[in-house]
């Protein structure tokens, strides 16, 4: 039996019962707090995993364990620029690869294809989202990695193969924010474009690009992260080698492929530099979750026209 | 001319992007099916392994993929939920809803390999529940946490504000309309968020590695551990010794996940109200 | 009637002729057996009930319609004598020759300075001189020269609705048409504006072909030379060209029932 409000009297008007709003304030931060658990699982993140990997910085050195080029535990060297070289080199390919794919997917998407085509392609990129990373790093040993094997007279475990697959990996992200960006345009620019003749190439570069670039750079910055944080696929295919590397179809490791070759039997201060590296990674996750909501930050008041 | 010879190479080539995206899904998953499909069998599905080889089947592994998923899945929901009314109903926009946002944005970027070793150092160690369903489950919950909050989110908002304003004409409080009008109605779309965030969960290794452990068990009580199918698949692959196995075992799993894909894209609309 | 010292002569050439035209959408027949011929140099004006096809018509002069996916369109329609929906034109090209106003104000998020400069960038105009000059111009045509002069280079969507919709005819005007086709452009804007617009259709009307598609009878009073008037008698039939005429004519003495029925007001 719902509460009826009580008749309001001279003096105050009580528009619902005290029960009743001290209910719906408890309810209100009921949820607060629920909204503050993300706020609460990234400080957790930076307190256990910052607790455990500060000592590789504080007893190595951030600049020793940062750049220093021998990472070689059992000798008590802990220099994790291999691994950062790896986790960029890999990444840098993959977005070379990945990103004319997927912008190109999301133009084609918003601006050429038909319902139809659409109905097919949307969802085709949304499923390559869904599949999970090891099943990528499964197509790319067997699969993969004979044909690079064949084409650089290697073994095939190295950057050019984590460059197809992780590429593969990144289209998906890249590829769905670029078009929600390109969806957002209002259709009636598009109309006035092609109302004064230009042709649909000259729309998109002319246009419509531009007015979504900032959606579009997010996408990437995002699909960057992606990259950076691969762990699965790119440990199947890359090698485990944490060295510098000769060639771009050499053995090399990056900072997650090496946290998972190592962990199994890494102890003390090996186990320390781990959790050091997996710092690293979430810090560099983190910032550009930051670069990118500054980009579009400056976006917005670019467009207020300030 | 050349205005329409450059528009018409562009579009090729846009074209081109299009169906290269298609062309390497459909080879991915026509690579698992075709090599998979012959191991699948109720045998395959629902015996153990045995030996070193892992010759058999994979039960267990599919149980503890269920089992830690519809866990992880209980225990987001309802934290997820209530946050994204938070933040669509109630919360005023300013420092703290900022920065409640850039957390969500930073735990949906989190790498796995680092959500892993979170799970490893605060739940099996330092929380003593050890290598668990449990572990596993609290650890792939904060994964799918920022999911779940923003398809929530979304939902709430697409709500027509008409709705809402019924009901505050009549009377009702602002917890009485968001439970008996709003909710409800972005019912569907929250449970599609739901699916596919389970999606996702399904398909997690690194996350699992650390908190489950590798062991091949089947889990009765949450405090037990297990290898999930992905895990499992990760081992036969790099061992090598057993790729029908690994085949199956990827087949099933992507038979999983695409059935909750499709299943959340079939269920949305069948249930669109708003 | 727009103010002219002498009336567009009876023998004035036309600039668009259409002969027996029907169009569809898919399966729903929108326009049937419309014939009329826009005079050049002059301000035609179409009116009538809302939903009946103005817009749809005014749309296949620049085979804007082509953009939509279904559409057909039979019978001809002729620029200076050439059939449009021939073999071998270049809807491209075509719309270099006619702009289009559109009802909802649509700057591109880019400054003012490059939404006027589009179309001449488009044409190959690469000079900065030159690109000022047009610019210039073309603000000046539009009426809105002195409010953007200190600020060309601001985002044109920080302009006010009225200023948009101005800045989108100086853009247009930046190619220099032959015809400028506007589809309803007062009905989201602000009456000051709706007066500037009107004036600077009085002052392009001698030099370009103008035809304004308006809900606003008075406005069609105001502005046009001549008027044609549209019904769809019967909702799910095909709309109807009811009577063209000298503006003047249409709204003092109607020849059809149906057109002083709307005039008066009889429906809407």
């Amino acid at each position: 039996m719902p509460r009826t409000a009580p008749k309001p009297s001279a003096t105050n008007l009580q528009l619902v019962s005290r029960a009743t709003y001290l209910k719906e304030i408890l309810l209100k931060n009921l949820f607060l707090v629920c909204a503050c658990v993300a706020v609460a699982g990234v400080l957790l993140i930076f307190g256990f995993v910052g607790l455990r990997g500060w000592p590789a910085f504080a007893e190595v050195g951030p600049w020793a364990f940062l750049t220093g080029t021998e990472w070689s535990p059992t000798d008590g060297q802990y220099g994790i620029l291999p691994l950062i070289w790896g986790t960029v080199l890999v990444m840098l390919g993959a977005l070379v690869i990945g990103t004319p794919l997927a912008v190109g997917t999301a133009i084609f998407l918003s601006e050429i294809a038909s319902p139809r085509v659409r109905a097919i392609v949307r969802p085709a990129v949304e499923l390559l989202a869904g599949i999970p990373s090891v099943i990528y790093g499964f197509f790319g040993l067997i699969i993969l990695r004979p044909i690079v094997a064949n084409l650089t007279d290697g073994l095939g475990f190295g950057a050019v193969t984590a460059w197809f697959i992780l590429a593969i990996m990144i289209v998906p992200t890249i590829a769905t924010l670029s078009e929600d960006a390109l969806q957002s345009i209002p259709p009636g620019i598009r109309e006035a474009s092609y109302a004064m003749g230009a042709t649909t190439w000259q729309t998109i570069y002319k246009v419509i690009v531009p007015a979504a670039k900032i959606g579009i750079i997010d996408a990437i910055i995002l699909g960057m992260g992606r990259a950076i944080g691969e762990t699965m696929a790119v440990l199947m295919v890359v090698g485990n080698a944490p060295v510098f590397p000769e060639s771009i179809a050499a053995p090399i490791a990056t900072l997650t492929t090496q946290i998972v070759m190592d962990m199994p039997y890494a102890a003390g201060m090996h186990r320390t530099a781990l959790f050091g590296m997996a710092i690293v990674l979430f810090v560099a996750s983190m910032g550009l979750v930051a670069l990118v909501r500054l980009i579009s930050r400056l976006q917005t008041s670019i467009e207020s026209g300030r | 001319m050349s205005k329409t010879i450059t528009n018409a190479i562009a579009l090729t080539l846009l074209w081109i992007a299009a169906i290269v995206t298609v062309l390497v899904l459909g080879t991915v998953i026509l690579y698992v099916f075709v090599n998979g499909i012959g191991q699948l069998s109720l045998e395959f599905i629902f015996t153990w392994p045995e030996g070193v080889a892992a010759e058999g089947g994979i039960w267990p592994t599919i149980v503890s993929t269920m089992y830690v998923t519809a866990l992880a899945m209980v225990i987001v929901t309802p934290i997820a939920i209530l946050a994204a009314v938070y933040l669509a109903e109630y919360a005023i926009q300013g420092r703290l809803v900022s920065t409640i946002r850039f957390a969500a944005d930073s735990l949906a970027s989190v790498p796995s390999i680092v959500m892993g070793l979170f799970g490893l150092a605060l739940f099996v160690e330092a929380a003593g529940i050890g290598f668990s369903m449990l572990s596993a489950a609290l650890a792939l919950s904060f994964l799918m946490l920022p999911i779940v909050m923003r398809t929530t989110e979304e939902a709430i908002r697409s709500v027509p504000k008409y709705i809402r304003w019924g009901s505050y004409g009549l009377g009702a409080t602002k917890w009485q309309v968001v439970s008996r009008s709003v909710l409800p109605a972005s019912m569907p779309r929250i449970i599609t968020g739901i699916i596919l965030a389970t999606g996702r969960a399904v398909g997690e290794t690194a996350v699992v590695i650390y908190t489950m452990g590798q062991a091949i068990n089947l889990p009765v009580s949450p405090l037990d551990s297990g290898r999930p199918m992905t895990v499992h698949l990760y081992l036969l692959a790099m061992e090598g010794i057993n790729l029908p196995a690994a085949y199956g075992t990827a087949l099933l799993l992507m038979i999983l996940i695409l059935a909750f894909n499709l299943g959340a894209r079939y269920f949305l609309r069948r249930n669109r109200k708003v | 009637m727009s103010y002219r010292a002498t009336p567009v002569p009876d023998d004035a050439p036309e600039k668009i002729t259409v002969k027996g035209l029907e169009f569809y959408y898919g399966d729903f027949h929108a326009l049937t057996d419309i014939t009329v011929g826009i005079k050049e140099k002059a301000v035609t004006a179409f009116i009538g009930p809302s939903g009946c096809g103005k817009s749809t018509f005014l749309r296949c002069f620049n085979r804007m319609n082509d953009l939509i996916p279904g559409t057909r369109a039979e019978g001809t329609i002729t620029l200076d004598g050439q059939d449009i929906y021939a073999v071998g034109v270049d809807p491209v090209d075509l719309r270099r020759r006619i702009g289009m106003i559109f009802q909802q104000p649509n700057p591109f998020p880019m400054s003012i300075y490059d939404n006027v400069a589009f179309g001449p960038r488009l044409q190959g105009v690469k000079k900065k001189p030159d690109l000022d000059g047009v610019v210039q111009t073309s603000l000046e045509r539009a009426n809105l020269w002195k409010e953007t002069k200190d600020i060309l280079s601001r985002n044109g969507l920080a302009l006010s609705g009225g200023q948009q919709q101005r800045l989108c005819i100086a853009r247009v005007l930046a190619v220099e048409p032959e015809v400028m086709l506007m589809d309803e452009p007062c009905s989201a804007i602000d009456p000051t504006s709706v007066q500037k617009i009107e004036d600077l259709m009085d002052e392009l009307k001698d030099r370009i072909t103008i035809v304004i598609v308006t809900h606003n009878m008075q406005q069609a009073a105001r502005v046009s030379d001549f008027t044609a008037f549209f019904l769809q008698e019967h909702a799910g039939e095909a709309a109807v060209l009811v009577e063209y005429d000298r503006t003047a004519n249409i709204f003092t003495s109607p020849k059809d029932r149906r057109t002083e029925d709307y005039i008066t007001g009889r429906f809407g």
